[in-house]
């Protein structure tokens, strides 16, 4: 630096060079501005030499004016390049002593613990596909009447079809009339018709009881059922409904379904229906594959006394229902093996099977993503 | 219902195979539940012939022999059997196959040194019966190498079939042969019975006496054979009645038997010399009691009908008869009877004593009333032909009731109903075969249905009946729109509530849990249940015996048994029924939640960040809050009071209400609760009732009104109170926000204390007053002056001074 000229004036020169060497030398804020208050202070070099222009000649001002106060721009460059670096420098040594270990844990979002029960998720999944085609969701009572549950619905009274449903019973109610827990939510379908002038298009989900338990069987289950009445739907529009019903529930392109003829007292015509699946790999169903069978729902167009019972003309209107367990068809669709587990509570099992909170079946994203 | 092949072919000449026939009576609506094949079974297993039996070289207590199974060489096979001998005829397995007993698959082996290429098998080793003393014995005609099953008769499949409550007439073998005839799957064959004259007058008389209560029998037939020997039936029929399950008794009781299953038309034989007087069916009085032949004794009343004589009760009507006057080998006169019996009763009857016999299921059903009296004549002959002797005539009470009627069927009502298309020459073609007697002519036919089909009432079970037999699978899936009209929601708010309670919930991490609707009276006594009309009169178990009032004590159950499986820090809720009686209006839409331990809602448990404490009542407040909003609650209106219901914590609870109603509590569970209920705490919970929430109004307009925002920073102002204990920090912040509504936009607790510095009755309450002007900045002066409003009415309200 000693052969560089800075200015035409070598002692200018050399207190430049002076300066500078100190600023480069300070290696904290607090050293700098020791150097700077030595040279820009009050009773700095370079700020006294700016005093003593004011007794020079014009001349000798025309020369050094600009010498010096080019000088003191240069200084104060200096110092705020290297207060730059040294507030740059001293941030990096703080960061450095301030790591943290990124491969601690964090609490898991309770939205990723928190769990929906199948039942509900497959409601909701089999709700969007019936409300697509047209069908409102009716909910009643989980303690029916007799008349309700049964005779309404064309169970005669004493008659092995009305034994066959394990019922339970409560105390008659003030008119003397049997209570029941209901069997099916087919009574669902009774309010209905008495409470709607067709056209009807609904779907009855809920909890339904029969005194029963063993390995298939809990006392209480749940099934949603179908119903259409208007002036014109027949069996051939009940077979399109399940089986666009069973290809958008169980996400495959085509369904091979098969209806026998069966024995319900509501419904006449009645049908059970088989789904046409693969079984061969073991612990898993597919549908639209395969050579086994599985029954999977009940069916018929709803029975003329049903509908008279309803006050709904059989000569002028007509309609289908059909039932189906849900938990029975979630267990098909998601491969639970065991129903009685749905009701455990185990929160091992509701975590494995359940479904996030955010996971909401929809027609757009589908039914299970 | 179980049928031979063989004996089905007494009905039915088919003109399809077998495989055909199974695959179709499902479609017809008789589901096959099963076909059991024996000969499949036994295929590999051939008759064979021992040439030579020589002792073992190397063991007393085998043999080698060899054996010939026709083709080939004589096989060696090493035998442990006693009567393995030559010139015995026996069964055969060649290596390769698979002992139906064990399961285990035949090799070619060495006994002590002696190869055995096969083996020569006893009954319990083909799965037959538990004989094992030695090898089968073959008659000597039995030919060498065909198959075993083929000798012994076993190559007649038995099918199962689930017969529908409709269908009695199924529950006979000629039943199914017709509607197969009527699927064309082979042609009916049902000869005429000829009736048996009598060639006496019956010695035993039969009246209906019900003394003027309702006949529980429209009808009753019966006549005596003399002079019958009744010992064992003869084989054909034995192997009919084994085949599907019965056990061959005598031919007497045999031919009853047979013809249950093969017309359904159940019998009863009576021993004539152990009936004492003539026959009277009447009710049964109280306080008789019959012992019958399954050697139970049945107590009876005046609700059951009974077939007795001078002595007492010999039958249980339509049920099952007495042990008293049954048929045994030394039986030489026999009464035999053919009735109709009233189906309610006899099912009623049943039910009662706990008799499900075959008789019961057909009568209960319906038999076919036309064919009371053939039945007997088709007895008649059966028996004379297997035990001789000589009857009498037949002697009748009651009438056969006339069930003729007739329905007018449009033709049309098929596509009407089914969408399928028949031509009018099918649909006629179809009931014809099913025995309908079809008259008049198209569009409008009328149809009498025959005496066996009791369960055809109108047009839609013709429509049935024509539909499942030119086949469903003929109905075309017919597209089905939706109705015109726009796009609506199809949940009404109290379903969608109850969606998003539930996501709500499992988004503060809670698992939702299913439990019953019912639990002990116990329990539901704990939780303001109990009422006598919510209990179940036929519980499943003493703990599940009255309908839930509260979603409580299920999920505390089930938390418990959680802990017990070693998960204690357990977040469960529930969205479901409760009742508060047996109207339809008693039954609400509920969801509650609970925590135990540390389920705390950041996460349970142990954490390095700091571990996860007890969770406490505010967690559940937290929660219910949560669940309330996502419902669409009013929470700005919504007061919290310190009172709730007596399961929970008297101090660490509270109700939410809006208005006069009460919508939900929460709180700490009471201590003295978990100790009834067996379980363990501590253990927060919520529930609310998702129905008492009001709806909200319906708007003109999605619009959502215009956002509101101040030019103007909000000023900060903060405030200790110090106030009574018993005093609300809501009543603070309620009497703080009322001070001007317009200005003061919002006011939070920021700090509570209690200790050293504030008396002991008392606590420190800090808030912080958020105003927001909206018109210009405020003055210092103005702040004061709502600042001094906010303390004065704030001491007003709650009797709270500024801390010092």
């Amino acid at each position: 630096m000693s052969d560089l000229v800075l200015t035409d004036h070598p002692g200018l020169d050399a207190l430049e060079r002076g300066i500078a060497a100190g600023i480069l030398a300070a290696d904290d804020e607090a050293a700098l501005e020791q150097v700077r208050i030595a040279a820009l202070g009050k009773k700095g070099t370079v700020s006294d030499l700016l005093k003593s222009l004011g007794a020079m000649t014009p001349d000798e001002r025309k020369t050094m004016g600009p010498a010096i106060n080019g000088l003191r721009d240069r200084v104060q460059g200096l110092i705020a390049a290297r207060k730059d670096t040294l507030k740059a420098a001293a941030l990096a040594a703080r960061l450095a002593g301030e790591r943290v270990d990124v491969t601690l844990p964090v609490r898991p979002a309770p939205a990723e613990i928190g769990r929906v029960h199948p039942i509900a998720q497959v409601t909701e999944e089999l709700t969007a596909i019936f409300a697509d085609m047209g069908f409102s969701v009716a909910e009643g009572p989980d303690i029916e009447t007799d008349f309700h549950n049964f005779t309404a619905l064309n169970f005669p009274e004493g008659h092995p079809a009305r034994e066959m449903h394990d019922t339970f019973f409560l105390p008659p109610g003030e008119d003397g009339q049997r209570k029941v827990l209901r069997t099916h939510t087919s009574p669902v379908q009774v309010r209905t018709m008495l409470a709607k002038a067709p056209p009807i298009r609904v779907i009855c989900p809920g909890r339904t009881y029969r005194c029963d338990s063993d390995q298939t069987h809990t006392p209480m289950f749940h099934q949603v059922e179908g119903l259409v009445i208007d002036k014109t739907s027949h069996m051939g529009h009940l077979k399109w409904i399940l089986e666009e019903f069973c290809k958008a529930f169980f996400e495959v392109d085509r369904v091979t379904m098969r209806f026998r003829p069966s024995f319900f007292p509501f419904t006449e015509p009645s049908m059970e229906v088989d789904i046409q699946c693969d079984r061969s790999r073991p612990g898993e169903i597919r549908f639209g594959e395969g050579e086994d069978w599985l029954e999977i729902l009940g069916c018929g167009m709803v029975h003329p006394n049903v509908l008279r019972n309803c006050g709904i003309d059989p000569d002028i209107y007509q309609g289908f229902a059909w039932g189906m367990g849900i938990d029975r068809i979630a267990m098909l669709k998601y491969g639970m093996n065991d129903l009685r587990a749905f009701f455990e509570a185990d929160v091992r099992w509701l975590s494995h099977y359940g479904f996030r909170p955010l996971d909401f079946p929809t027609l757009a994203g589908g039914l299970s993503a | 219902m179980k049928f031979t092949y063989s004996w089905l072919q007494e009905h039915l000449e088919p003109t399809a195979s077998f495989e055909a026939i199974v695959d179709r009576l499902s479609l017809i609506g008789l589901e096959v539940e099963g076909v059991e094949d024996k000969a499949k079974a036994l295929a590999p297993f051939v008759v064979g012939e021992v040439l030579t039996a020589q002792k073992h070289p190397n063991a007393d207590k085998l043999k080698v022999c060899t054996v010939s199974i026709g083709a080939g060489d004589p096989i060696q096979v090493v035998c442990g059997a006693p009567n393995a001998r030559a010139g015995l005829k026996t069964v055969f397995a060649a290596p390769g196959t698979v002992i139906p007993a064990t399961g285990t698959e035949l090799k070619i082996g060495k006994i002590r040194d002696v190869e055995s290429r096969g083996m020569l098998c006893s009954a319990r080793e083909m799965g037959l019966s538990e004989e094992h003393e030695g090898i089968i014995e073959l008659p000597q005609d039995a030919p060498v190498g065909v198959p075993f099953a083929q000798v012994l008769g076993l190559n007649d499949p038995v099918v199962e079939i689930a017969v529908t409550p409709n269908r009695a007439d199924c529950l006979g073998i000629s039943g199914i042969a017709r509607d197969l005839a009527a699927a064309r799957l082979g042609d009916l064959l049902a000869p005429r019975i000829a009736p048996v004259p009598g060639t006496f007058p019956s010695p035993v008389n039969v009246t209906l006496d019900f003394g003027g209560t309702p006949s529980l029998c429209p009808a009753f037939a019966l006549r005596v054979i003399r002079g019958v020997t009744n010992g064992p039936s003869p084989d054909w029929m034995q192997e009919k009645l084994r085949a599907i399950g019965l056990r061959p008794i005598n031919a007497l009781v045999d031919v009853t038997n047979f013809l249950t299953f093969d017309r359904n038309r159940p019998l009863h034989v009576f021993d004539l010399k152990k009936v004492t007087g003539d026959l009277v069916v009447r009710r049964a009085k109280t306080g008789e009691s019959l012992l019958a032949l399954d050697g139970r004794t049945y107590a009876l009343d005046e609700s059951m009908c009974v077939i007795a004589d001078d002595k007492g009760v010999e039958s249980l009507a339509g049920i099952m008869g007495g042990e008293e006057s049954g048929c045994d080998a030394a039986t030489t006169d026999v009464v035999i009877e053919s009735a109709l019996w009233e189906p309610i009763n006899i099912a009623q009857t049943g039910r009662r004593l706990g008799i499900n016999s075959d008789a019961r299921f057909r009568f209960e059903r319906g038999v076919d009333p036309a064919w009371m009296v053939p039945g007997l004549e088709l007895a008649t002959h059966l028996i004379l032909d297997l035990c001789g002797g000589a009857p009498s005539e037949i002697v009748l009470a009651g009438a056969v009731p006339d069930t003729t009627r007739t329905i007018d069927f449009p033709l049309s009502e098929v596509k009407r109903l089914s969408g399928l298309e028949a031509s009018e020459a099918e649909i006629m073609d179809v009931l014809t075969r099913l025995g309908f007697a079809v008259s008049g002519a198209a569009p409008v036919v009328q149809v009498v249905p025959p005496s066996w089909r009791g369960d055809i009432e109108g047009k839609a079970d013709l429509v049935e009946e024509v539909v499942r037999i030119l086949g469903l699978a003929r109905v075309p899936a017919t597209e089905f729109p939706r109705e015109g009209g726009g796009r609506r929601p199809v949940l009404t708010p109290l379903q969608l509530r109850t969606r998003k309670a539930r996501r709500a919930l499992a988004a503060r991490g809670m698992v939702e849990a299913v439990t019953w609707s019912f639990l002990s009276a116990k329990a539901a006594a704990l939780f303001g249940g109990g009422q006598p009309e919510l209990a179940l009169s036929n519980p499943i178990a003493s703990d599940l015996s009255d309908m839930r009032p509260s979603l409580l004590p299920g999920l505390i159950r089930s938390a418990q048994a959680n802990a017990d499986r070693g998960t204690g820090d357990v977040a469960l809720f529930e969205v479901g029924q409760v009742f508060a009686g047996d109207r339809p209006e008693d039954q609400r839409m509920a969801a509650a939640g609970l925590r135990r331990a540390a389920a705390k809602p950041a996460g349970a448990g142990r954490f390095w960040q700091g571990n996860a404490g007890a969770a406490d009542a505010f967690d559940a407040k937290a929660d219910a809050l949560a669940a309330l909003a996502a419902c669409g609650a009013p929470t700005a209106n919504l007061q919290v009071t310190a009172d709730a219901p007596d399961w929970y914590h008297p101090g660490r609870s509270g109700s939410f209400r809006l208005g006069p109603n009460v919508i939900g509590t929460f709180g700490e569970i009471h201590p003295a609760i978990l100790e009834a209920l067996d379980a363990t705490g501590p253990l927060v919970a919520f529930e609310l009732i998702l129905d008492r929430i009001p709806e909200p109004k319906a708007k003109p307009t999605k619009v959502k009104p215009p956002l509101d925002l101040s030019a103007f920073q909000p000023v900060r102002r903060d405030f200790a109170f110090v106030v009574g204990q018993e005093v609300g920090a809501a009543d603070i912040l309620r009497a703080a926000m009322g001070v001007d509504r317009k200005l003061i936009a919002d006011a939070t607790v920021f700090d509570l204390y209690q200790g050293p510095g504030i008396a002991a009755e008392k606590k420190s309450v800090a808030i912080e007053v958020v105003l927001q002007p909206r018109e210009r900045t405020l003055t210092d002066a103005e702040i004061e002056a709502v600042a001094a409003k906010v303390v004065a009415e704030v001491a007003k309200k709650t009797g709270a001074t500024l801390r010092a």
